[in-house]
């Protein structure tokens, strides 16, 4: 089981939890199984090709797996996966 | 000028005979350099004098025309000409040293160096001149920093008045709002009194009584592809307090164009995060953030809220990353991207790498000509299609 940690503007679509336990064998599994969980954040993590939306970064652990294998990266039990969105703060 | 006088007729001297002169007595020595080279290193009893302000200034320096008096620079040029100045003035007996300060010491001669601090500066600093990373000689590099912070808001406020309390000799503050009650939960360079004023002047305010060493420099308005190289060109190194994605992914171009270091920072709710990019030498914004994300996924502060101090803890962060940058001390966030969750009150850190392909500092990023520096990509229109971008 890997910890997925969620970002804030994630969290409502959590059902507010800012970590949830998820399982696979890679990190493309391991997201699945989220959105599998709570679909309501599949649609800011994945673009209609499955592929992560370019505008999230994920990382296993402190690494962005875009220098790992992405999606294939290899995910072992007590892992972290991290979603990283970019803020801006401010007033809107 | 007056006729008949120029450089060619000044009287020109060597060090070793300047100094034989000075050691006789009787002699005023003016350093006609500026405040930055002085603090570094002077010759002793020489009074500052720089070239802009030489008609101003000279008289109280140098109040005796008849008296001996010797000029010196860095190499011999600045003081050649300057000596050609007072003599137009009506200075009988005036002589530049050949080779500036660079042959004095060259020759072996002393020079005063870096007690340059008046002995309110040595009383102000002393607890960073206690520190071995910083000395007298870190707290001179600060005093003559110039940081530009994009921003006198949430982290502009705090970056603020912790680079004025530690001597950044120029701060630069990039603002175009005016202060608002709501600022007050988090921006404490500003004041209820201050309600409706620029925030650039009520930060202002604020530094000139904290420090006096201090030079602000207001900039009301805000960064465009317009104005941003001209406004950068006078720092040396940005602190990105930005409230939009637009300006930063700007900035960012811009800092690579111009090869000057970001502090970036942003907070939301109860989370904050902070990394250092210096051009080439680490990743820069765009290879960790290639696209900007659709607007539900990057609320502003106005729509959720943050935490009031949360602008403090990572505001205070950058100021200490410009810090560490000025003084060449520590390891800065370079290649790290430091998280903050106020909450648990914990510390994440990710690696961020230099993307190769990143279209600004990658391998293969265009070549910008120099008759093209100015011009920018539209960055709203980049961030409008965001989202859209799989």
């Amino acid at each position: 089981m890997a910890t997925v940690r969620i970002p804030p503007v994630l969290r409502p679509k959590t059902g507010g939890q800012a970590e949830v336990e998820a399982a696979g064998g890679n990190v493309g599994e391991v997201l699945r199984t989220l959105t599998s969980e709570h679909p309501d954040t599949s649609e800011q993590l994945f673009g209609e090709d499955g592929e992560l939306n370019r505008y999230v970064n994920v990382y296993l652990n402190d690494e962005d797996v875009r220098v790992l294998d992405g999606l294939e990266t290899a995910v072992k039990d007590g892992d972290t996966v991290v979603i990283l969105p970019a803020m801006a703060g401010g007033a809107s | 000028m007056a006729s008949g006088v120029g450089i060619q007729t000044i009287e020109e001297i060597e060090p070793f005979e300047a100094a034989e002169e000075i050691a006789g007595g009787d002699v005023v020595l003016v350093d006609t350099r500026e405040p930055h080279e002085y603090q570094e290193a002077h010759l002793e009893n020489g009074k500052l004098v720089p070239p802009g302000l030489l008609g101003d200034e000279i008289a109280e320096a140098a109040p005796d025309k008849s008296a001996r008096t010797i000029l010196y620079c860095r190499s011999g040029n600045r003081s050649a000409i300057a000596a050609a100045q007072l003599e137009a003035l009506g200075y009988e007996n005036v002589a530049s040293m050949a080779g500036g300060i660079l042959a004095w010491q060259e020759q072996g001669l002393p020079v005063v160096a870096a007690s340059g601090m008046t002995a309110e500066q040595r009383d102000r600093y002393s607890r960073h001149t206690l520190l071995p990373e910083v000395g007298v000689d870190g707290q001179i590099k600060l005093l003559n920093a110039k940081v530009l912070l994009l921003g006198a808001g949430g982290l502009g406020a705090p970056t603020a008045l912790y680079l004025a309390a530690a001597g950044v000799g120029t701060i630069g503050l990039v603002d175009d709002d005016v202060v608002d009650a709501s600022n007050l939960q988090r921006q404490v360079i500003h004041n209820t009194e201050r309600i409706g004023m620029p925030k650039t002047t009520s930060a202002r305010i604020f530094i000139e009584q904290l420090n006096p060493d201090v030079n602000v420099v207001e900039h009301n308005g805000r960064l465009d592809a317009g104005n941003i190289l001209d406004v950068m060109a006078d720092y040396d190194i940005v602190v990105d307090g930005a409230d939009n994605f637009p300006t930063r992914y700007l900035l960012n171009d811009a800092s690579v164009r111009l090869r000057k270091p970001v502090v970036s920072a942003s907070i939301l709710g109860f989370d904050g995060q902070i990394s250092t990019f210096v051009p080439f030498e680490g990743p820069c914004y765009r290879c960790l953030y290639p696209t900007p994300p659709p607007a539900e996924l990057a609320p502003s502060c106005s729509a959720n809220g943050v935490l009031g101090v949360m602008a403090g803890t990572m505001g205070t962060l950058q100021a200490n990353e410009v810090i560490k940058l000025v003084l060449g001390a520590g390891q800065p966030l370079i290649g790290r991207l430091l998280l903050y969750d106020a909450l648990g009150t914990t510390f994440t850190e990710l690696k961020v790498r230099r993307d190769p392909d990143c279209p600004i500092c990658g391998e293969n990023a265009p070549e910008i000509p120099e008759s093209e520096m100015g011009q920018f990509p539209d960055y709203d229109l980049f961030c409008a299609g965001a989202g859209g971008d799989r």
